[in-house]
């Protein structure tokens, strides 16, 4: 178990691969901001290493990534792989995509606690971030 | 006889239209039938209402760019399609044309869209996944294997490789010993909408601009009968803008095209006669109609008022439709076909010439053939049994309609007035005005989905997502990395190396890139190399947040 932290939780948010799509990423961005939570943003096109190395510089307690061009498995695995590599598996991993059902089997198993398909509402990832995240604060209503 | 029918509403005719608009029109060119009627024999005069407005094939074009629209012909029916590898898309092209579509619509995996051949490294994991692959000049012939490139038209999904793709087309005309003069079809070409919204651009914006514009001056000299751009607001709409922002950001684009046209010396008038549009056809019907009909107003507006172009037929707005991607849902994904016919049903009734409707699993996947059939049908029960083709712009006098149509008109240019009080699109764009602008509305649009109040129908919290109907078999992306490597060893390194070196010499030079991308793709030059290549001397544009 972590140590349970305090303060404004701190998240990264990427977008893995070649994929042009961020209209759900920059929702997810917003929201999470307008929470009360600290978001840095890689933008498109952002390799694994480049995703790993800015979340452990930035000392991020989750990454969040998103694909919608089917290459979910290989960049957010490869994800997982050079995170744990750094030693940092402590950090909470989530994702977004058009991800078909065994392949969500996959990736919770690599890791990823949390998948939302497109349509989720934004107020289930934050709740979702807090509950994780900020377990005793998010019981009394806390940001 | 009941007397409160009355005698034919002769005094209520566009007589005027009639008798010198489409009476001559129809001369020129037969329409469908001799005569068009309802079930109970009702006769269907091709317009209805009165002279008092420009009618159909009458600048601004507002009730339809033709006088007799689809009574003459139906539009194109193009699903885009494009997955896996060359030859696989090639059987699904054959597939479609089979079932009666009349045009085709390739699209390209993000490595070919952005550059990368299918071996490289930024390539892996998105081979053939979002669309075909296509390195060489002959996966490319693999493509189009037994596709008559003269009487079939092709149209291409590329923008920052538009140039490399079009070089590939009219090489393969060549190596069919095709006049390439013949070729028909679309690029897209339209490199500002993917850095306002779509996210494939390669390199900075100015030479993005000018390799766009190098496409379109070689096609007005060498393909007569190609459309060199297609400016497209569809990216726009599903990055989350309103339908008046649509209109606006695309016709702004436009705006800049011009304008870079007119700053290479190219004739507007041709030039206004070879652009297409691409617009998105969404969820809010009457909105969706009258948008077309503004967009077609205000686009030949500007182009008479902005840019004097003189010749009427240049300012017309010519546009393929494709229904709304993000509309879908992926739970109860058989409503989607109800949404997709509606929104159809909305493009046609406000004009298209070419129309792309989903398949109802595209909200889980690509789409699998039963699917696909089913959104083909679906234009075609529209085309054949509705009857809404009978009369043109049969919505048109409404006042609902006509009323939306001026007030989108009016906010639409009303933004653009604002965009050009920024210093133009391009400014615009850079200082990131319109993403915000997008990115405002499509909070709103969430906010909106989140607290119900436009949910979608069949959608609940946690309710059941079906298993992706359409997967892509990961050991095409290793089969083509080991087919590459071949495809390099085999050709005549020598001449490859001399045609790319050309290339780098025409892009230091200023030059249009088209005559020695055409010489490079036929020494088997990849299209990886030509980006790369092209990156070299114009610099690569880095994605940020």
């Amino acid at each position: 178990m972590p140590e349970q932290k305090s303060g404004p939780i701190r998240v990264l948010l990427a977008k893995p691969g070649l994929d042009g799509h961020d209209r759900g990423i920059r929702l997810v961005l917003r929201a999470l901001r307008d929470a009360g939570m600290e978001v840095i943003y890689t933008g498109l096109r952002a390799t694994p290493e480049a995703i790993v190395k800015a979340a452990l510089a930035e000392d991020v307690e989750a990454i969040g990534l998103s694909s919608l061009s089917g290459a979910h498995r290989e960049h957010f695995r490869r994800v997982g792989e050079l995170l744990a590599a750094a030693g940092a598996s402590d950090i909470l991993l989530f994702g977004g995509g058009i991800i078909p059902k065994s392949d969500a089997d996959e990736l919770r198993e690599a890791g990823y606690a949390l998948l939302y398909p497109p349509g989720t509402p934004l107020d289930a990832i934050v709740g979702d971030l807090r509950s994780r995240l900020r377990p005793a604060a998010a019981e009394e209503g806390k940001p | 006889m009941d007397p409160s029918i009355g005698p034919p509403r002769a005094g209520r005719r566009p007589e005027r239209w009639l008798r010198s608009v489409h009476a001559p029109a129809r001369e020129r060119h037969a329409e469908r039938q001799d005569r068009f009627e309802t079930t109970s024999g009702i006769p269907l005069e091709p317009l209805y209402g009165e002279d008092a407005a420009p009618g159909p094939g009458e600048f601004p074009f507002t009730r339809g760019i033709h006088p007799s629209m689809y009574r003459s012909r139906i539009w194109t029916m193009r699903q885009y399609a494009g997955y896996s590898s060359p030859a696989e898309t090639n059987l699904r092209f054959r597939f479609l044309l089979a079932k009666g579509q009349t045009g085709l619509s390739v699209a390209f995996d993000l490595p070919t869209q952005i550059g990368y051949d299918s071996d490289a490294p930024e390539a892996r994991g998105e081979v053939g996944r979002v669309g075909v692959p296509i390195s060489t000049l002959d996966d490319l012939d693999h493509l189009l294997e037994g596709i008559p490139l003269d009487r079939v038209s092709i149209s291409m999904t590329i923008n920052a490789t538009a140039a490399v793709l079009l070089a590939m087309l009219v090489a393969l005309a060549r190596r069919r010993g095709i006049d390439p003069r013949e070729l028909r079809g679309t690029v897209q070409n339209d490199i500002l909408k993917e850095f306002i919204a779509r996210g494939t651009q390669r390199f900075p914006v100015a030479p993005s601009l000018g390799l766009s514009v190098d496409a379109i001056e070689y096609a007005l000299r060498e393909l007569p009968s190609f459309y060199p751009i297609s400016i497209s607001g569809y990216h726009i709409r599903e990055a989350g803008s309103t339908a008046v922002e649509e209109v606006a950001f695309t016709l702004a684009d436009g705006i800049a095209v011009l304008e870079a046209c007119r700053a290479r010396g190219l004739p507007l008038e041709k030039v206004g006669r070879r652009a297409s549009f691409f617009f998105n056809a969404h969820n809010h019907f009457f909105e969706e109609v009258a948008k077309f009909r503004a967009a077609r107003r205000l686009w030949a507006t500007i182009c008479r008022e902005r840019f004097a172009i003189a010749d009427l037929e240049a300012c017309q707005l010519r546009f393929h439709a494709q229904t709304g991607g993000s509309t879908l849902t992926a739970q109860e994904p058989a409503n989607n076909v109800v949404r997709v016919t509606i929104q159809a049903l909305a493009a046609v009734l406000g004009g298209a010439q070419s129309l792309h409707t989903n398949s109802a699993d595209e909200a889980l996947s690509l789409p699998s053939e039963a699917a696909a059939q089913v959104a083909l049908r679906t234009q075609q029960v529209i085309a054949r049994e509705s009857g809404v083709t009978d009369v043109v712009d049969p919505l048109g006098g409404s006042p609902f309609v006509e009323e939306l149509t001026d007030e989108i008109e009016a906010r639409a240019r009303a933004l653009i007035a604002e965009i050009d009080g920024r210093g133009g699109t391009v400014a615009a764009i850079e200082s990131g005005f319109i993403r915000r602008r997008i990115e405002t509305s499509a909070y709103r649009t969430q906010v909106a989905i989140d607290s119900g109040e436009a949910a979608p129908v069949g959608v609940t919290a946690g309710g059941e997502i079906p298993e992706s109907p359409f997967r892509i078999d990961p050991a095409v992306e290793t089969g083509r990395r080991a087919a590459l490597a071949e495809f390099r060893r085999a050709r005549d390194a020598k001449a490859s190396a001399a045609a790319l070196a050309e290339v780098t010499r025409a892009a230091r030079a200023g030059e249009n890139a088209l005559p020695s991308l055409i010489g490079a793709v036929e020494a088997d030059v990849t299209l990886g190399e030509l980006a790369a290549a092209l990156a070299a001397v114009h610099g690569e544009h880095r994605p940020d947040a």
